[in-house]
Order: structure tokens, then C-alpha cells, then sequence
């Protein structure tokens, strides 16, 4: 590890000398997603700064775990050469607690806090502290097909939900209910929703205190899992189903509903419009002149019980300053800057990532963009977050690991199976999966 | 008579034999010197990342509480070993090991000697059989990935409705020896290829004329003159497919409980950043590689590559 630092520390040095010595770099680095989007607001933010530092823009890797490792390698290495650092929501509590990120100024902090949404707001503090400025966030709704449930009217709970779809296997017409049940992150955002929907927690807002086995919230989140996993005419690939190809199997026409996030709605758009349909809804290959996008709709993410929306737990990037930084005080003028109203539209619109500033709901453009806008805002008011501790990876790789497959679930005795794996990940005892 | 004979020449002086000694000694300085270098080269690659490895592993050291690091002894060992996820991980290690080593010697051994035996384009036939060992793992392994993968797969769409293999224990353990077998093969046909050319055809033909049939030639002569040959070939595989890693991570990144010692050790280094942890369960692979080593070297009177065999009888 010595070496690698001493490698890093040297490479740091060397690009340090290729720059005009007068010039102040700040090196931005985000994850490889939405990157066009960055480096133009890295420009913009650069001749914003009238020559006092410039903005250099790098990409990360495109997988979660692989930027992380990069960061907090590069981080505890002491590498001086990041300034400004894209973080993942969920890595808040880790990066304040082992050091690593600079709490933001107070009045950086005040300037942050006015106006962006709570839930994104609350993904970036650890121990009533800003640690990071949120620059976008992200949510999942509810996509479903207009022609196969009752009157066109989606299902408000997860109950009525998989009778729709168990009623639509007996028909013999598209009955899959697609989410993200593979073993790895998403499964446990799934989890996460439903318990926190059922008004439980996995661990305290100390991070330490596990909660995930108070009142009855895990087992009824447990319940509703196993039940898409072994519902009647469910998917034979449920438990290998991530985003992406959830997002496909819809599109393929055999999916009734689908817990998703907004991009899948310009997908299918781009992907031709998904699989022929016909008269009853079953995908062709003959050309019937209608389309899954024709029958394609979004409505919020389903509740634990009728008229108590769902609380969904949020994704998105925030924006830090690690502790090896030497420009500290540049690097949050230009966090300020780099996630603006106008570089939050930006992406928007180009990348399709939701804004986090709430006025931004209100402009025409980001509507425009973002048809479900209106559900997309109201999950967001109404946003659940992961659970805030230093641990939090080792908590997601131990939920992940016996969450999947959904159709394996034993609600009775799991609750307090996961309740101990979650401990020993909260204390990092014992092994990971 | 015997007293006539002229006197035995005389020893060599002890002077001549304390030139020769320090002849020796120069020389054998010159030889350290001339080692130096590598030696040093090897200690800062290999020695030095071992021994730290084995110093992290006795300790509390997770990189998000810095602040808790301490000396724990071997506790970390303890944690280990007392954990089912380590004994269900080594437990795949060594199913996957014995299961693919074994069926890559026979599939090896026969395509060797097709091989040897080929005469009609014997480049072409050669070549063609290295081709999966010259393909990235990684990328074989993602094409297999998609081939049983329900929907984009064209292995995975002629299994009945409903079936996805990677995603159960023992179907996705399957896949994975398919993909070390179809990768390494080619490996294990070449270094026996090596082994086979050493037969003399001479023996061959005598045991003919003495009446030997091809099975009693392949039994009584081409595979004990082989031993040498196929107990390297088995060593090495053996060792490489105790480490497997790339397969598994591309194939089910270890769900399922699939994963193999390497992929737990990944796991708790790059993930959970707890590098006491990690380095107790990468030392414990290196102890159990090493132990493979010795088996096939002391047991089974395998020649450890660089020594001369012959030397050995």
C-alpha cells in the first residue's frame, strides 16, 4: 500500500508540473455516468471563477463498488490530488466518520440547505453535519401496462398489486412483476422501501443501534417479497433481475408492472417502442400496430397499506471535499457552483438524473423532460433513506446475501436471522459474504 | 614389486587446495553479487507484500475506523475460521478445483494426443485447440455470462421456461467448471503435448512388436515415461484453479453461494474495506496453496519447476 501511495503521490507531482504554476487545478472527479454533463459544468464553472483556479473534470469507473475503492484508496493514501469528489448517497456516513470528506462550512452549509429537498439533504449529513452538497438524486416509481390492470387504474398497495398480477397468470396474459431482485445493491433498496413504507428502520439515526427487528415492519416487508417472488406467474428470472434488464423484460412485453427509475421511460422510447401486442395484451412478433409504449405508464411506488404512500428510498451523487485537498476553501466555491440551478438542469435534461433543488420542479424545461415529473416530486417529498452508518456496505452485502432470492424468503424466522447479520456488519465483526 | 611401485602421487598440496578454496570463495561472492539484484528484486515484490500481509492479518484494521486500528493477536484468524461463509467458500474452492483439474487431464490428455498424432494440417489443428486459452478470461467468461442468461442467451433459451442457471448453487457451480474447462484445457493439453513428444518412438515401436496394444502402449508405456509431465501439468492447475476468481466474479460475482476463497477475500478487502480480516483470509489461501505445492512436490515426487527431475532419482 506504501508503494501504491508513493506511485499515486508521484504521478500527482508530475502532473503537477506539467501546470502553468500561477494556474490553481482543481481536479473534480465523478462517476463515468452523466460525465459529458460534468465536464461541461466543470467549464462553465471554470470561467465562472475569472481565472482563480481551474476546474479539471476526471471520470471514475462506471460500477458503485469500483469508484468507491478508488476514492477511499486514493483518500487514505493521502493523495493530494483530488479536490472535489462525486459521492455515492449511501457513502456519507462512511467518508465523514473515517475522515475522509470535510464537513462543508457553516455558511456553505446555509447556502446548500436552502431550497434542495429534504430527502437528498438527509443523505448527505452524518451526525447533524452537511458533508456533502447534493447534486442529484434519484427515485423509482411504479410502471405499469394501461390495458391489463382493472379500468387502467394502478394498484395503490403491493397487496392489490400481486392480486392483479396472480388474476392476469390465470388468463394466461403478461403477469411478471419485475424488480430489482438480484443479489447485490438494488435488492436491498427494495427492502429498504418496503420496510421504511411499513414505518420501520434498519439501524437508528446513530448508525450503531439496530432497529431492523422493531414492531413488525421487516416481516411484513419480508411477506410482500416472497410473495413476488412465488407469485403465480412470476418471473423465471426474478432473482438475476437488475435495473437494466427489468427494465427490458417490460419492454419484452411479458412484464405487468415494473419498480423502476425514471430512465426507463426515455428507454423504451429509444428502443423502438418495445414488443408488438395483441388483443389480449400477450407480445406478437406480428406487426399489430401497437406497442408496450402505447399501454406504458407511471404512477407512484406502491404503499404497505391503502391511502400511506410509499416511502422510497433515494439515490443520486453528492458532491465533497476530501481531507487530503489542498485547495479546501476554492473546492466548496466550486461545489456551489457546480451544482447550480443551471448545471442541475443540465443534467436533467441531458442525462436524465432528477434535479435537487426543489424551484426546479416548477420550470417548464425540466417538465418537459421529465413527463412523471409530478410523481417523481412527490416520491421525493416523501423520500426514504438508507440507513446512515460508517458500515453501510457491509450492511448491504449481508441484506443482499440472504434477501435473494425473494422466492427463498422465510418471513417468520428471517427477521431475526438478518437482525444479527446486520449487528455484526454495524460492529464490522466477523466476515462479509 | 610394491615397494618399487612409485609412491602414489602425492596429495595435493594444502596450499593448492586453499587456492582452490578461495578461488571458490571468489567465485561464490561473485555469484552472490551477480544474485543480488533479483534476490532483491524478489524480496520487495514478493517477500515484502507476504509479510505485510501477515502483519495486517494480526490486526483490528478496518479502514472506516481508523481510529479502532490495534494489534488483536489472532483473533482475525479466529473470526475466520469459526465463520460458515469462510468453510462454505473453501468448500467450493475445492469442488471446483478437484472437479475441473479432473476432467481437464482426461479432456487434456485426448486432445494431446490428437494432437501428437495429427497429420493432416497439424498447425491448423493445434492452433484451433489453443484458441479458447488465448481468449481473455474475463471475456470469455461474460460471454458465457450472456449465453445462460434467460432472454439473451442461446444456451440458456434451450433449458425449459423458467429455468436461470446462474442463479442456483449447483447449476451455477456447473458453469463455472464449463468455463474453466473450455479456458484451460488447451493449457493442460499443452503441457502434456510437451510430455508426450519425450516418449521415444523407438519404445513405442518395440512394445509393439513385443504384442502391446494401444491401450497396453498408452497404460505400460506412454503414461509412466509421462508421469514427470503430468504431475507439473496437475500442479500447475491445480494451484491455478484453487485461486480461481475471474470466472466466478464475472459469472455470479459469488451470490448464491458460489463464491470461491479469492472472492471472499476480495469481498472483505475492497468491500467492506476491513483489511485485518482480508489479509487473515489471503494468507490462509497462501497457506493453503502452499500446502498443495508440498503435497504434489514431497507426496507425489512432482519435480518443482526450475529443478531437474533426472537429478532427483
Amino acid at each position: 500500500m506504501a508503494a501504491g501511495s508513493a506511485l499515486v503521490l508521484t504521478s500527482a507531482l508530475l502532473a503537477g508540473c506539467g501546470d502553468d504554476s500561477d494556474e490553481l487545478t482543481l481536479n473534480l472527479y465523478t462517476a463515468a455516468d452523466g460525465a459529458e454533463q460534468y465536464a461541461a459544468a466543470a467549464v462553465d464553472c471554470t470561467n465562472a471563477a475569472n481565472g482563480r483556479y481551474v476546474i479539471r473534470h476526471h471520470m471514475l469507473p462506471r460500477q458503485a463498488d469500483d469508484q468507491r475503492l478508488q476514492l477511499a484508496r486514493r483518500i487514505v493514501g493521502g493523495d493530494t490530488a483530488l479536490d472535489i469528489v462525486g459521492l455515492d448517497v449511501t457513502w456519507t456516513a462512511e467518508f465523514a466518520e473515517a475522515g475522509w470528506v470535510e464537513p462543508l462550512p457553516d455558511e456553505v452549509a446555509d447556502r446548500v440547505r436552502n431550497g434542495t429537498l429534504e430527502g437528498p439533504l438527509k443523505t448527505a449529513t452524518w451526525e447533524d453535519r452537511l458533508y456533502a452538497a447534493p447534486l442529484n438524486t434519484n427515485t423509482q416509481l411504479l410502471w405499469y401496462r394501461k390495458d391489463l390492470v382493472p379500468n387502467g387504474e394502478p394498484p395503490d398497495t403491493w397487496d392489490e398489486l400481486i392480486t392483479i398480477a396472480e388474476d392476469l397468470a390465470d388468463q394466461r396474459r403478461p403477469s411478471w412483476i419485475e424488480v430489482q431482485a438480484n443479489q447485490y445493491e438494488g435488492i436491498t433498496v427494495w427492502f429498504n422501501t418496503l420496510l421504511t413504507s411499513a414505518g420501520g428502520k434498519i439501524v437508528d439515526d446513530d448508525g450503531e443501534t439496530v432497529t431492523l427487528d422493531q414492531g413488525d415492519a421487516a416481516r411484513r416487508a419480508l411477506e410482500i417479497m416472497a410473495r413476488v417472488g412465488r407469485a403465480k406467474g412470476a418471473d423465471p428470472s426474478l432473482s438475476q433481475r437488475d435495473e437494466g434488464s427489468a427494465r427490458l423484460a417490460m419492454e419484452s412485453g411479458r412484464a405487468v408492472f415494473q419498480v423502476n427509475y425514471p430512465f426507463v421511460l426515455p428507454g423504451i422510447a429509444e428502443n423502438g417502442g418495445g414488443a408488438f401486442l395483441d388483443d389480449n395484451g400477450n407480445p406478437t412478433n406480428s406487426d399489430t400496430g401497437r406497442r408496450v409504449q402505447d399501454e406504458f405508464a407511471w404512477a407512484p411506488f406502491p404503499g404497505m397499506e391503502e391511502g400511506k404512500p410509499a416511502t422510497v428510498t433515494i439515490g443520486g451523487f453528492n458532491l465533497a471535499v476530501p481531507t487530503t485537498s489542498k485547495h479546501p476553501t476554492e473546492a466548496f466555491e466550486a461545489i456551489e457552483c457546480l451544482r447550480n440551478r443551471e448545471n442541475q438542469l443540465r443534467n436533467a435534461v441531458e442525462a436524465g438524473v432528477p434535479p435537487t433543488l426543489a424551484e426546479l420542479y416548477d420550470d417548464p424545461a425540466f417538465q418537459e423532460e421529465y413527463p412523471a415529473w409530478e410523481a417523481i416530486k412527490s416520491s421525493l417529498e416523501n423520500a426514504g433513506v438508507r440507513p446512515a452508518s460508517p458500515a453501510y456496505q457491509s450492511i448491504s452485502i449481508v441484506l443482499s446475501a440472504d434477501l435473494s432470492p425473494p422466492s427463498g424468503i422465510d418471513p417468520d424466522s428471517d427477521v431475526e436471522k438478518l437482525t444479527s447479520r446486520v449487528r455484526d456488519a454495524v460492529n464490522s465483526e466477523g466476515l462479509v459474504p | 614389486m610394491t615397494t618399487l611401485a612409485p609412491a602414489p602421487p602425492p596429495a595435493p598440496p594444502p596450499t593448492g587446495k586453499r587456492t582452490l578454496t578461495a578461488e571458490k570463495k571468489a567465485e561464490r561472492k561473485l555469484a552472490f553479487l551477480l544474485c543480488a539484484p533479483a534476490v532483491l528484486v524478489m524480496v520487495a515484490v514478493t517477500a515484502y507484500p507476504i509479510g505485510y500481509a501477515v502483519w495486517l492479518s494480526l490486526q483490528r484494521y478496518d479502514l472506516r475506523f481508523p481510529n479502532d486500528r490495534e494489534f488483536v493477536g489472532l483473533d482475525n484468524y479466529t473470526a475466520v475460521l469459526t465463520d460458515n461463509y469462510w468453510w462454505t467458500a473453501l468448500a467450493v474452492t475445492v469442488a471446483l478445483t478437484v472437479i475441473s483439474v479432473a476432467i481437464e487431464l482426461v479432456l487434456g490428455f485426448a486432445l494431446a494426443l490428437l494432437m501428437h498424432r495429427t497429420i493432416v494440417a497439424r498447425n491448423t489443428v493445434r492452433t484451433v485447440l489453443l484458441i479458447p486459452y488465448g481468449i481473455v478470461t474475463v471475456a470469455g467468461a461474460f460471454s458465457w455470462y450472456y449465453a445462460w442468461t434467460p432472454g439473451t442467451g442461446y444456451l440458456a433459451n434451450l433449458l425449459p421456461e423458467g429455468e436461470a442457471p446462474l442463479t442456483e448453487q449447483i447449476p451455477a457451480l456447473g458453469i463455472v467448471i464449463l468455463a474453466e474447462v473450455w479456458k484451460t484445457t488447451p493449457f493442460m493439453a499443452l503441457l502434456l503435448l510437451a510430455g508426450l513428444a519425450l516418449v521415444p518412438d523407438d519404445l513405442l515401436r518395440a512394445a509393439q512388436v513385443d504384442g502391446a496394444g494401444a491401450w497396453t502402449r498408452l497404460v505400460r508405456v506412454i503414461i509412466p515415461m509421462m508421469k514427470p509431465a503430468i504431475l507439473v501439468a496437475l500442479l500447475f492447475r491445480t494451484l491455478d484453479a484453487f485461486r480461481i476468481f475471474d470466472n466466478i466474479y464475472v459469472l455470479t460475482r459469488g451470490n448464491n453461494d458460489t463464491g470461491s476463497v479469492s472472492i471472499l477475500g476480495y469481498d472483505n478487502l475492497f468491500k467492506a474495506f476491513n483489511l485485518g480480516i482480508g489479509s487473515a483470509i489471503s494468507v490462509l489461501i497462501f497457506l493453503c496453496v502452499a500446502l498443495i505445492a508440498f503435497l504434489f512436490v514431497k507426496g507425489f515426487g512432482t519435480a518443482a519447476p526450475g529443478t531437474d527431475s533426472e537429478a532427483k532419482r
